[in-house]
Protein backbone atom coordinates (compact mmCIF):
# COMPACT_ATOMS: atom_id res chain seq x y z
CA UNK A 1 0.00 0.00 0.00
CA UNK A 2 1.71 3.10 -1.01
CA UNK A 3 1.40 6.50 0.70
CA UNK A 4 0.72 10.08 -0.98
CA UNK A 5 3.24 11.76 -1.71
CA UNK A 6 2.47 15.69 -2.76
CA UNK A 7 5.53 16.16 -5.20
CA UNK A 8 4.41 19.49 -6.59
CA UNK A 9 2.03 22.24 -5.84
CA UNK A 10 -0.92 22.61 -8.59
CA UNK A 11 -3.19 25.42 -7.07
CA UNK A 12 -1.07 28.04 -5.78
CA UNK A 13 -1.75 31.68 -4.06
CA UNK A 14 1.35 34.22 -4.00
CA UNK A 15 2.97 36.56 -2.06
CA UNK A 16 2.24 37.27 1.89
CA UNK A 17 3.08 40.55 3.52
CA UNK A 18 3.39 40.94 6.73
CA UNK A 19 4.61 43.96 9.40
CA UNK A 20 4.92 44.53 13.13
CA UNK A 21 3.33 48.23 13.37
CA UNK A 22 3.15 50.48 16.84
CA UNK A 23 -0.03 48.43 18.45
CA UNK A 24 -0.50 45.63 15.94
CA UNK A 25 1.03 43.24 13.32
CA UNK A 26 -0.53 44.41 9.78
CA UNK A 27 -0.95 41.37 6.50
CA UNK A 28 -1.85 41.66 3.34
CA UNK A 29 -2.24 39.26 0.51
CA UNK A 30 -3.78 39.50 -2.47
CA UNK A 31 -6.69 36.80 -2.99
CA UNK A 32 -5.67 35.50 -6.63
CA UNK A 33 -6.19 31.47 -6.78
CA UNK A 34 -3.27 30.21 -9.60
CA UNK A 35 -4.33 27.04 -11.02
CA UNK A 36 0.11 27.13 -13.10
CA UNK A 37 0.16 30.10 -14.99
CA UNK A 38 -4.01 30.26 -15.35
CA UNK A 39 -5.84 32.91 -13.00
CA UNK A 40 -8.65 30.15 -11.56
CA UNK A 41 -10.11 32.27 -8.71
CA UNK A 42 -9.86 36.17 -8.23
CA UNK A 43 -11.61 36.27 -4.37
CA UNK A 44 -9.88 33.12 -2.80
CA UNK A 45 -9.07 34.75 0.46
CA UNK A 46 -5.55 33.48 1.76
CA UNK A 47 -5.81 34.69 5.71
CA UNK A 48 -7.85 33.66 8.15
CA UNK A 49 -8.37 34.09 11.53
CA UNK A 50 -8.05 31.45 14.54
CA UNK A 51 -10.36 32.40 17.48
CA UNK A 52 -10.34 35.87 16.34
CA UNK A 53 -7.03 36.49 17.97
CA UNK A 54 -4.42 34.91 15.82
CA UNK A 55 -3.75 36.00 11.85
CA UNK A 56 -3.11 32.70 9.52
CA UNK A 57 -1.42 33.39 6.15
CA UNK A 58 -0.45 31.31 3.19
CA UNK A 59 1.65 31.20 -0.24
CA UNK A 60 1.92 28.01 -2.16
CA UNK A 61 -0.58 24.95 -2.20
CA UNK A 62 -3.85 25.84 -1.55
CA UNK A 63 -5.41 22.33 -0.50
CA UNK A 64 -2.47 22.44 2.46
CA UNK A 65 -3.43 25.76 3.67
CA UNK A 66 -7.16 24.69 3.83
CA UNK A 67 -5.75 21.12 5.87
CA UNK A 68 -3.82 23.31 7.98
CA UNK A 69 -6.33 25.77 9.11
CA UNK A 70 -8.86 22.96 9.58
CA UNK A 71 -6.53 21.35 11.61
CA UNK A 72 -5.12 24.57 13.77
CA UNK A 73 -9.04 25.45 14.16
CA UNK A 74 -10.29 21.85 15.62
CA UNK A 75 -6.74 22.69 17.72
CA UNK A 76 -7.87 26.42 19.13
CA UNK A 77 -11.30 24.91 19.35
CA UNK A 78 -9.88 21.52 21.49
CA UNK A 79 -7.48 23.47 23.92
CA UNK A 80 -10.46 26.06 24.91
CA UNK A 81 -13.35 23.68 25.56
CA UNK A 82 -11.57 20.08 25.96
CA UNK A 83 -8.67 20.84 27.86
CA UNK A 84 -7.74 20.28 31.40
CA UNK A 85 -7.53 23.70 32.11
CA UNK A 86 -10.02 25.44 30.37
CA UNK A 87 -11.95 24.02 32.71
CA UNK A 88 -10.64 26.50 35.24
CA UNK A 89 -9.25 29.31 33.58
CA UNK A 90 -9.75 31.27 29.99
CA UNK A 91 -6.06 30.44 27.68
CA UNK A 92 -6.42 30.71 24.35
CA UNK A 93 -4.01 29.31 22.23
CA UNK A 94 -1.16 31.90 21.75
CA UNK A 95 -0.16 32.60 18.07
CA UNK A 96 3.88 32.09 19.42
CA UNK A 97 2.72 28.53 20.82
CA UNK A 98 0.69 28.32 17.46
CA UNK A 99 3.73 28.86 15.19
CA UNK A 100 6.18 26.72 17.39
CA UNK A 101 3.12 23.74 16.90
CA UNK A 102 3.47 24.63 13.20
CA UNK A 103 6.75 23.83 13.04
CA UNK A 104 6.13 20.49 14.63
CA UNK A 105 3.91 19.57 12.03
CA UNK A 106 5.58 21.07 9.12
CA UNK A 107 9.31 19.26 10.03
CA UNK A 108 7.55 15.85 10.49
CA UNK A 109 5.62 16.06 7.07
CA UNK A 110 8.86 16.81 5.34
CA UNK A 111 10.68 14.28 7.04
CA UNK A 112 8.27 11.72 5.67
CA UNK A 113 8.76 13.84 2.13
CA UNK A 114 5.24 14.99 2.06
CA UNK A 115 5.17 18.55 2.98
CA UNK A 116 2.29 20.61 3.38
CA UNK A 117 3.47 23.31 0.20
CA UNK A 118 3.40 26.52 2.17
CA UNK A 119 4.74 29.12 4.03
CA UNK A 120 2.74 29.89 6.77
CA UNK A 121 2.53 33.49 8.20
CA UNK A 122 1.19 33.68 11.73
CA UNK A 123 0.27 36.61 13.42
CA UNK A 124 -0.63 37.67 17.04
CA UNK A 125 -0.86 40.27 19.55
CA UNK A 126 -0.55 39.36 23.38
CA UNK A 127 1.11 40.25 26.78
CA UNK A 128 1.10 43.58 24.96
CA UNK A 129 3.01 42.98 22.48
CA UNK A 130 3.11 41.83 18.70
CA UNK A 131 4.03 38.48 17.61
CA UNK A 132 4.88 38.39 13.98
CA UNK A 133 6.59 34.70 12.34
CA UNK A 134 6.97 32.35 9.63
CA UNK A 135 7.02 28.47 9.21
CA UNK A 136 8.33 27.21 5.77
CA UNK A 137 7.52 23.96 3.84
CA UNK A 138 10.59 22.39 5.23
CA UNK A 139 9.96 23.29 9.16
CA UNK A 140 12.17 26.51 9.07
CA UNK A 141 11.02 29.21 11.66
CA UNK A 142 11.76 32.83 11.34
CA UNK A 143 10.18 35.79 13.87
CA UNK A 144 10.69 38.84 12.29
CA UNK A 145 9.21 42.42 12.65
CA UNK A 146 8.87 42.25 8.28
CA UNK A 147 8.55 39.12 6.77
CA UNK A 148 7.03 38.46 3.07
CA UNK A 149 6.82 34.86 1.06
CA UNK A 150 7.00 34.04 -1.83
CA UNK A 151 7.96 36.94 -4.58
CA UNK A 152 8.10 39.00 -1.81
CA UNK A 153 10.54 37.91 0.08
CA UNK A 154 12.61 39.21 -3.15
CA UNK A 155 10.77 42.21 -4.45
CA UNK A 156 8.88 43.20 -1.10
CA UNK A 157 11.58 43.03 1.34
CA UNK A 158 14.12 45.58 0.33
CA UNK A 159 10.99 47.61 0.70
CA UNK A 160 10.08 46.73 4.42
CA UNK A 161 13.95 46.98 5.12
CA UNK A 162 14.12 50.37 3.88
CA UNK A 163 10.95 52.20 5.66
CA UNK A 164 10.54 49.88 8.85
CA UNK A 165 10.59 52.10 12.11
CA UNK A 166 9.63 50.45 15.67
CA UNK A 167 6.72 53.27 15.39
CA UNK A 168 4.87 53.46 12.51
CA UNK A 169 1.41 54.25 12.84
CA UNK A 170 -1.75 51.68 10.82
CA UNK A 171 -1.74 54.41 8.20
CA UNK A 172 1.75 54.11 7.59
CA UNK A 173 1.74 50.56 7.91
CA UNK A 174 -0.68 49.71 5.68
CA UNK A 175 0.53 52.61 2.93
CA UNK A 176 4.22 50.78 2.77
CA UNK A 177 2.30 47.56 2.25
CA UNK A 178 0.14 49.07 -0.92
CA UNK A 179 3.42 49.79 -1.97
CA UNK A 180 4.66 46.47 -1.83
CA UNK A 181 1.34 44.70 -3.39
CA UNK A 182 1.71 47.02 -6.08
CA UNK A 183 5.10 45.86 -7.16
CA UNK A 184 4.16 42.69 -6.47
CA UNK A 185 1.26 42.79 -9.07
CA UNK A 186 3.68 44.84 -11.29
CA UNK A 187 6.10 42.35 -11.08
CA UNK A 188 4.80 38.51 -10.39
CA UNK A 189 3.31 36.96 -12.89
CA UNK A 190 1.08 34.98 -10.46
CA UNK A 191 -0.24 38.21 -8.58
CA UNK A 192 -3.64 39.84 -8.88
CA UNK A 193 -4.14 44.08 -8.10
CA UNK A 194 -7.04 42.65 -5.80
CA UNK A 195 -5.74 42.70 -2.18
CA UNK A 196 -6.46 41.78 1.21
CA UNK A 197 -5.55 43.45 4.30
CA UNK A 198 -5.08 41.70 7.75
CA UNK A 199 -4.71 43.28 11.07
CA UNK A 200 -4.51 41.76 14.59
CA UNK A 201 -4.50 44.41 17.67
CA UNK A 202 -5.09 44.39 21.42
CA UNK A 203 -8.74 43.97 19.90
CA UNK A 204 -8.45 40.92 17.87
CA UNK A 205 -8.66 40.40 14.41
CA UNK A 206 -9.83 42.21 11.69
CA UNK A 207 -9.38 41.26 7.50
CA UNK A 208 -10.56 43.67 5.42
CA UNK A 209 -13.03 42.75 2.34
CA UNK A 210 -11.10 42.32 -1.24
CA UNK A 211 -10.16 45.73 -2.99
CA UNK A 212 -8.27 46.62 -5.74
CA UNK A 213 -5.27 48.70 -6.17
CA UNK A 214 -4.53 51.61 -7.47
CA UNK A 215 -3.14 51.73 -10.41
CA UNK A 216 -3.42 54.99 -11.62
CA UNK A 217 -0.22 56.33 -12.05
CA UNK A 218 1.37 52.87 -13.39
CA UNK A 219 0.76 52.88 -17.15
CA UNK A 220 1.05 56.57 -18.11
CA UNK A 221 4.98 57.24 -18.43
CA UNK A 222 5.77 58.71 -21.54
CA UNK A 223 8.56 55.53 -22.02
CA UNK A 224 5.89 53.03 -21.92
CA UNK A 225 3.03 54.42 -24.22
CA UNK A 226 5.74 55.29 -26.89
CA UNK A 227 6.20 52.16 -29.12
CA UNK A 228 9.17 50.90 -30.27
CA UNK A 229 8.31 48.20 -32.62
CA UNK A 230 7.92 50.80 -35.08
CA UNK A 231 10.64 51.04 -37.87
CA UNK A 232 12.20 54.29 -36.41
CA UNK A 233 12.64 52.17 -33.11
CA UNK A 234 15.07 49.48 -32.14
CA UNK A 235 12.86 46.15 -33.52
CA UNK A 236 10.93 45.93 -29.93
CA UNK A 237 11.18 44.62 -27.06
CA UNK B 1 16.92 11.45 -8.42
CA UNK B 2 15.79 11.05 -5.16
CA UNK B 3 12.15 12.52 -3.97
CA UNK B 4 14.10 15.52 -2.52
CA UNK B 5 15.48 16.77 -5.70
CA UNK B 6 12.11 16.58 -7.30
CA UNK B 7 10.95 19.01 -4.63
CA UNK B 8 13.16 21.55 -5.94
CA UNK B 9 12.77 21.10 -9.00
CA UNK B 10 8.87 21.12 -9.91
CA UNK B 11 8.53 24.39 -12.03
CA UNK B 12 10.38 23.15 -15.08
CA UNK B 13 8.09 22.88 -17.89
CA UNK B 14 8.97 25.63 -19.60
CA UNK B 15 10.66 24.66 -22.50
CA UNK B 16 13.56 27.64 -22.44
CA UNK B 17 16.71 27.45 -21.40
CA UNK B 18 17.42 28.45 -17.59
CA UNK B 19 17.03 32.57 -17.78
CA UNK B 20 16.06 33.07 -21.57
CA UNK B 21 13.11 35.42 -21.58
CA UNK B 22 9.90 34.49 -22.97
CA UNK B 23 6.90 36.60 -24.27
CA UNK B 24 4.13 33.88 -22.78
CA UNK B 25 1.75 36.30 -24.66
CA UNK B 26 -1.47 37.09 -26.32
CA UNK B 27 -1.68 38.13 -29.43
CA UNK B 28 -4.31 38.80 -32.01
CA UNK B 29 -4.82 39.76 -35.81
CA UNK B 30 -8.52 40.60 -37.30
CA UNK B 31 -8.92 41.86 -40.48
CA UNK B 32 -11.37 44.56 -41.19
CA UNK B 33 -13.10 46.70 -43.89
CA UNK B 34 -10.06 48.20 -45.66
CA UNK B 35 -7.21 46.37 -43.65
CA UNK B 36 -6.15 44.39 -40.11
CA UNK B 37 -6.10 45.46 -36.64
CA UNK B 38 -3.19 43.44 -34.82
CA UNK B 39 -3.33 43.72 -31.22
CA UNK B 40 -0.89 42.39 -28.24
CA UNK B 41 -0.38 42.67 -24.99
CA UNK B 42 2.97 43.91 -22.93
CA UNK B 43 4.15 41.30 -20.78
CA UNK B 44 7.46 39.70 -20.79
CA UNK B 45 8.64 37.49 -18.17
CA UNK B 46 11.06 35.04 -17.07
CA UNK B 47 9.19 32.07 -15.56
CA UNK B 48 7.23 33.99 -12.98
CA UNK B 49 8.97 36.93 -12.62
CA UNK B 50 7.89 40.04 -15.07
CA UNK B 51 10.72 41.29 -16.83
CA UNK B 52 9.35 44.07 -19.23
CA UNK B 53 6.01 44.80 -18.01
CA UNK B 54 5.42 47.47 -21.17
CA UNK B 55 6.75 45.95 -23.94
CA UNK B 56 6.12 46.33 -27.58
CA UNK B 57 5.20 42.88 -29.37
CA UNK B 58 3.96 44.26 -32.20
CA UNK B 59 7.03 44.66 -34.38
CA UNK B 60 6.74 47.06 -38.31
CA UNK B 61 8.31 44.77 -41.09
CA UNK B 62 7.54 47.01 -43.95
CA UNK B 63 5.30 50.24 -43.68
CA UNK B 64 1.87 48.16 -43.94
CA UNK B 65 2.96 45.36 -42.68
CA UNK B 66 3.24 44.39 -38.75
CA UNK B 67 4.34 40.76 -36.90
CA UNK B 68 2.74 40.17 -33.55
CA UNK B 69 5.58 38.14 -31.75
CA UNK B 70 5.21 35.25 -28.97
CA UNK B 71 7.56 32.64 -27.81
CA UNK B 72 11.00 33.44 -26.96
CA UNK B 73 12.10 37.38 -27.39
CA UNK B 74 15.79 36.70 -28.49
CA UNK B 75 14.43 34.47 -31.14
CA UNK B 76 11.50 36.92 -32.37
CA UNK B 77 13.58 39.73 -32.08
CA UNK B 78 16.05 38.03 -34.37
CA UNK B 79 13.66 36.94 -37.26
CA UNK B 80 11.62 40.44 -37.31
CA UNK B 81 15.42 41.69 -38.05
CA UNK B 82 15.99 39.71 -40.65
CA UNK B 83 12.36 39.77 -41.98
CA UNK B 84 12.69 43.79 -42.20
CA UNK B 85 16.23 43.69 -43.56
CA UNK B 86 14.87 41.08 -46.41
CA UNK B 87 11.69 42.86 -47.41
CA UNK B 88 13.62 46.24 -47.13
CA UNK B 89 15.90 44.69 -50.10
CA UNK B 90 12.92 43.18 -51.93
CA UNK B 91 11.55 46.73 -52.23
CA UNK B 92 14.57 48.13 -53.36
CA UNK B 93 14.74 45.57 -55.78
CA UNK B 94 11.08 45.31 -57.19
CA UNK B 95 10.26 48.60 -56.84
CA UNK B 96 6.83 48.14 -54.82
CA UNK B 97 5.68 47.23 -51.15
CA UNK B 98 6.00 43.86 -50.29
CA UNK B 99 3.16 41.69 -49.94
CA UNK B 100 1.51 39.95 -46.61
CA UNK B 101 2.13 36.65 -48.54
CA UNK B 102 5.52 37.27 -49.26
CA UNK B 103 6.72 38.60 -45.46
CA UNK B 104 4.91 35.64 -44.36
CA UNK B 105 6.26 32.96 -46.15
CA UNK B 106 10.17 34.94 -45.86
CA UNK B 107 9.34 34.26 -42.02
CA UNK B 108 8.12 30.89 -42.53
CA UNK B 109 11.39 30.10 -44.39
CA UNK B 110 12.93 31.45 -41.73
CA UNK B 111 11.40 29.20 -38.90
CA UNK B 112 11.25 25.87 -40.57
CA UNK B 113 14.79 26.06 -41.63
CA UNK B 114 16.16 26.65 -38.45
CA UNK B 115 12.95 24.54 -36.37
CA UNK B 116 15.17 22.91 -33.74
CA UNK B 117 17.29 25.88 -32.45
CA UNK B 118 13.85 28.35 -32.77
CA UNK B 119 10.93 28.80 -30.35
CA UNK B 120 8.91 31.69 -32.52
CA UNK B 121 5.03 31.78 -33.00
CA UNK B 122 4.59 34.73 -34.92
CA UNK B 123 1.52 36.14 -36.65
CA UNK B 124 2.40 38.33 -39.65
CA UNK B 125 -0.91 40.83 -40.64
CA UNK B 126 -0.94 43.96 -42.91
CA UNK B 127 -2.24 45.20 -46.03
CA UNK B 128 -1.22 45.31 -49.19
CA UNK B 129 -2.17 46.32 -52.84
CA UNK B 130 -3.21 43.15 -54.80
CA UNK B 131 -5.16 41.57 -51.90
CA UNK B 132 -5.76 44.39 -48.82
CA UNK B 133 -5.97 43.35 -45.71
CA UNK B 134 -4.84 39.85 -44.45
CA UNK B 135 -3.43 37.88 -41.81
CA UNK B 136 -0.62 34.93 -41.96
CA UNK B 137 -0.20 32.41 -38.76
CA UNK B 138 2.96 30.93 -38.72
CA UNK B 139 3.37 28.44 -35.88
CA UNK B 140 6.50 26.56 -33.47
CA UNK B 141 7.00 24.21 -36.29
CA UNK B 142 6.68 26.62 -39.39
CA UNK B 143 3.59 25.87 -40.81
CA UNK B 144 1.86 29.07 -42.14
CA UNK B 145 -1.21 29.23 -42.46
CA UNK B 146 -3.97 32.15 -43.86
CA UNK B 147 -6.60 32.40 -41.58
CA UNK B 148 -9.96 34.67 -41.62
CA UNK B 149 -8.68 35.39 -38.07
CA UNK B 150 -5.37 34.40 -35.77
CA UNK B 151 -4.83 33.87 -31.86
CA UNK B 152 -1.60 33.49 -30.92
CA UNK B 153 0.53 32.81 -27.34
CA UNK B 154 -0.60 31.16 -23.93
CA UNK B 155 -3.58 33.70 -23.39
CA UNK B 156 -5.25 33.05 -26.61
CA UNK B 157 -6.48 29.29 -25.63
CA UNK B 158 -8.97 31.57 -23.30
CA UNK B 159 -10.20 33.70 -26.52
CA UNK B 160 -10.41 31.50 -29.50
CA UNK B 161 -14.17 30.87 -28.35
CA UNK B 162 -15.18 34.57 -27.91
CA UNK B 163 -13.33 35.00 -30.78
CA UNK B 164 -15.03 32.87 -32.85
CA UNK B 165 -18.54 33.97 -31.42
CA UNK B 166 -17.85 37.19 -31.72
CA UNK B 167 -15.72 37.86 -35.17
CA UNK B 168 -17.73 38.82 -38.16
CA UNK B 169 -15.62 39.59 -41.54
CA UNK B 170 -15.47 43.17 -42.74
CA UNK B 171 -16.38 44.95 -39.27
CA UNK B 172 -15.79 48.41 -39.19
CA UNK B 173 -11.88 49.67 -38.11
CA UNK B 174 -13.41 50.74 -35.04
CA UNK B 175 -15.71 48.32 -33.99
CA UNK B 176 -12.34 46.16 -34.83
CA UNK B 177 -10.48 47.08 -32.57
CA UNK B 178 -12.97 47.59 -29.56
CA UNK B 179 -13.13 43.70 -30.15
CA UNK B 180 -9.56 43.24 -30.12
CA UNK B 181 -9.62 45.24 -26.90
CA UNK B 182 -11.89 42.98 -25.64
CA UNK B 183 -10.81 39.64 -26.16
CA UNK B 184 -7.03 40.63 -25.26
CA UNK B 185 -8.38 41.86 -21.82
CA UNK B 186 -9.76 38.85 -21.41
CA UNK B 187 -6.83 36.89 -22.17
CA UNK B 188 -4.61 38.86 -19.81
CA UNK B 189 -7.55 38.70 -16.83
CA UNK B 190 -6.72 34.62 -17.65
CA UNK B 191 -3.59 33.74 -18.41
CA UNK B 192 -0.79 34.33 -15.76
CA UNK B 193 1.99 35.62 -18.75
CA UNK B 194 -0.39 37.98 -20.22
CA UNK B 195 -0.72 41.12 -18.87
CA UNK B 196 0.23 45.07 -18.91
CA UNK B 197 -1.26 47.37 -21.46
CA UNK B 198 -2.74 46.63 -24.86
CA UNK B 199 -1.04 47.50 -27.75
CA UNK B 200 -3.49 48.05 -31.31
CA UNK B 201 -2.65 48.93 -34.53
CA UNK B 202 -4.47 49.53 -37.24
CA UNK B 203 -2.97 49.02 -40.72
CA UNK B 204 -4.42 50.31 -43.84
CA UNK B 205 -4.12 52.32 -46.90
CA UNK B 206 -2.88 55.22 -45.67
CA UNK B 207 -0.62 53.29 -43.37
CA UNK B 208 -0.36 52.74 -39.71
CA UNK B 209 -1.85 53.97 -36.28
CA UNK B 210 -0.92 53.03 -33.20
CA UNK B 211 -2.86 53.02 -30.03
CA UNK B 212 -2.32 52.58 -26.15
CA UNK B 213 -4.63 51.64 -23.44
CA UNK B 214 -3.13 51.34 -20.04
CA UNK B 215 -3.26 48.94 -17.42
CA UNK B 216 -6.35 50.63 -15.67
CA UNK B 217 -8.39 51.32 -18.52
CA UNK B 218 -8.36 47.80 -19.71
CA UNK B 219 -12.04 46.72 -21.22
CA UNK B 220 -12.24 43.91 -18.70
CA UNK B 221 -10.00 42.88 -15.83
CA UNK B 222 -7.56 43.01 -14.84
CA UNK B 223 -9.48 40.39 -12.13
CA UNK B 224 -12.63 39.48 -12.82
CA UNK B 225 -15.29 40.90 -10.51
CA UNK B 226 -16.29 37.83 -8.90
Amino acid sequence: MSKQHTTRPITTGTSVVGLVYDGGVLLAADTLLSYGSMAKSFNTPRMVSIDERILLGASGEYSDFQEVVQKVKALALEQKTQSMESLYEDRPLSAKSLWNYLRAVMYQKRSKFNPFWNDVVVAGYENGSSFLGVVDKLGTTLQENCVATGFGAYLAMPLLREQYRPDLSEGEARALLEDCMKVLFYRDCRASARIQLAKVTADGCIISEPYELDQSTGWNAPSMIRPVGDLDGDGGW
Amino acid sequence: MTDLQHLSRYENDHHLKDGEVSTGTTILALPCKGGVVVCADSRTSTGTYVANRVSDKLVQLSEYIYCCRSGSAADTQALTDYVHYFLNQWSLETGREPTVKTAAHLMRRLIYQNKDALQAGVIVAGWDEVHGGSVYTITLGGSCLQLPFATGGSGSIFIQGLLDSEYKPDMDPAAARALAKKACSHAMCRDGSSGGVIRTVLLNKDGANRDYTAGVDLPFGPSAVW
